[in-house]
């Protein structure tokens, strides 16, 4: 998977897991937990669901870095091999 | 033969409205099934059944509202299946005359008449329900102008003359000048609900930084955008007139506990791993059990204690307001099923469709605001509970460990408790009991 097809993924999943979000008003390197106002459990639903789309196990340890658009989308296409 | 019956959800509620039915006669049910969804003044509410059986008649119609206990419907046990076209029961409080099939020929004043009510099965109804058909726009070929299956399954199932929207709805469209007429409904037959109201009267609940600005003024009406924020209004009040509240705080060490969550969810995939929040929630619900004083209600000058402790847990609404539903038996519930049981009690309450179950009255209610970012909230109770516990944020603080200063996860853990059924040493002591089991995670 390549960063802008990472990128679409990640906006979809957060359309999923936040009704009504506005992905496109995201700066790619705001913390979109704040901006959308996710509890935990709305981020572990993303979590949750960002892993069954792209297979990866996104270890707790890792959360910190999937914050942001940016975050998001370099650490699944770095970790996603191209088909 | 049992009855299903428009069940009480919550203390405050005398009636409920039918907006829908998930099953029609025939169906075969299962205790714990969702049959119908109701409509209180606070929420819309999907209802299980307490019975196994077949569904025989349907003695409401939608869109009716009845008083809690009303039968609204037969459930047959044995395993005959119903008759083809069971006479319902006359409804208790109904919107319009409803008259048996098997009357119908000794009263012929009955008949169908140009705009008036239909004369029909409860069968048919149903039929008539899921295709969205207004039954008073059909002709009746049958005997007395009664209209057959086969009418309804010959109508177009487009365009019907009247809008069909739940209460809620048409409240909301009310008090927002929105044309019901002009909506596309979402629910089932084409039935406008209260989100599609939403949906044009307030455009996307979009939860970007703009939309965080000062609620619109919705047309400057008294009348509250969601009818759900006056539920709230007049509890709150009632909370704060009636209850002489008293508070207290304690900050918990939570090194340990999140030191074990760590470690427990690094070997784990996501769908089994747990939030603080539910560890927080286990030691409330098992601190309400060794301190049952703050456990129940008061009612009549004085304190009821609980035998089961059912933890409310405060929810946020997305677009403003709150609702409390209850996690039955927290205390005894292993913490992976506490865990999947507060994800399902968030989603549902958030899209508006909480179990009828869920909405028990709680016996002590949580609220946690940590991820909101505050340190420490002191609430209000919900009558006729006695106590709220408060959790603020988990967060780094320097802590004495041993006369030595170093940095922890801590949480403040608050209560705001009624004076009237219970003293500060009471409270202090649930305070205390979640600090201590909050120590040994493994045991929660």
């Amino acid at each position: 998977m390549n960063r802008d097809e990472a990128l679409v993924l990640i906006k979809d999943v957060l359309t999923d897991v936040v009704p009504g979000a506005d992905t496109a008003a995201l700066a790619p390197d705001e913390n979109f937990r704040d901006n959308l106002e996710m509890d935990s459990l709305d981020f572990l639903n993303f979590i949750e669901a960002l892993s069954e789309r792209t297979g990866l196990a996104l270890p707790e340890s890792d959360y910190p870095a999937l914050n942001t658009l940016d975050g998001c989308a370099d650490y699944v296409a770095s970790r996603t091999s191209v088909k | 033969m049992a009855d299903f019956t428009m069940p009480s959800l919550g203390a405050d509620m005398d009636e409920g409205t039918l907006v829908e039915w998930l099953v029609g006669p025939g169906d075969a049910v299962t205790k714990g099934d969702v049959v119908a969804v109701v409509e209180t003044a606070k929420s819309t509410i999907e209802v299980e059944c307490f019975d196994s059986g077949t569904v025989g008649a349907l003695l409401v119609e939608p869109g009716t509202t009845v008083p809690v206990g009303t039968r609204m419907a037969v459930i047959d046990s044995g395993a005959e299946p119903p008759a083809p076209a069971p006479a319902p029961a006359p409804a208790p409080a109904p919107a319009k005359p409803t008259v048996p099939t098997s009357e119908l020929q000794a009263a012929p004043g009955h008949t169908t008449t140009p705009g008036g009510d239909a004369v029909s099965t409860p069968l048919v109804r149903h039929l008539a329900e899921q295709k969205g058909i207004d039954l008073s726009s059909v002709h009746g070929s049958g005997k007395g102008g009664r209209i057959t299956r086969s009418d309804v399954e010959h109508t177009p199932a487009e365009g019907p003359h009247r809008v069909k929207a739940s209460p809620l709805a048409r409240r909301l469209a009310r008090s927002s000048g929105v044309d019901l007429s002009a909506l596309r409904g979402t629910g089932r037959g084409g039935t406008i609900r209260a989100d599609d109201v939403r949906a044009v009267s307030a455009g996307p609940p979009s939860r970007t930084v703009e939309s965080r600005e000062p609620a619109r003024p919705s047309s400057a009406t008294a009348e509250p955008a969601y009818p759900a924020r006056a539920a709230i209004a007049a509890l709150v009040s009632r909370a704060n007139r009636e209850i002489p509240h008293y508070y207290l705080s304690t900050t918990i060490d939570l090194a340990v506990a999140m030191a074990w969550m760590r470690d427990r969810n690094a070997s784990r995939p996501v769908a089994e791993r747990l939030v603080p929040a539910a560890l927080l929630l286990k030691s409330v619900a098992l601190a309400a059990r060794q301190v049952p004083e703050l456990n129940g209600y008061w009612k009549d000058e004085a304190f009821v204690p609980s035998p089961a402790v059912r933890l409310g847990v405060a929810v946020s609404l997305r677009g403003g307001g709150l609702v409390a539903p209850a996690l039955a038996d927290a205390d005894t519930m292993p913490l992976p099923e506490l865990m999947a049981a507060l994800k399902g009690l968030v989603s549902r309450a958030r899209s508006g469709r909480l179990r009828a179950s869920e909405t028990a009255d709680p016996t002590l209610t949580v609220t946690n605001l940590g991820d909101q970012g505050v340190e420490a909230v002191f609430g209000v109770i919900y009558p006729p509970q006695v106590a709220l516990v408060g959790l603020g944020c988990v967060t780094e603080r320097p802590v004495a460990v041993d006369g030595m200063l170093t940095v922890h996860p801590t949480v403040t853990a608050t209560l705001a408790a009624d004076h009237r059924a219970s003293d500060g040493t009471t409270g202090a002591r649930l305070l205390t009991a979640i600090d201590r089991l909050l120590q040994r995670p493994e045991e929660l």
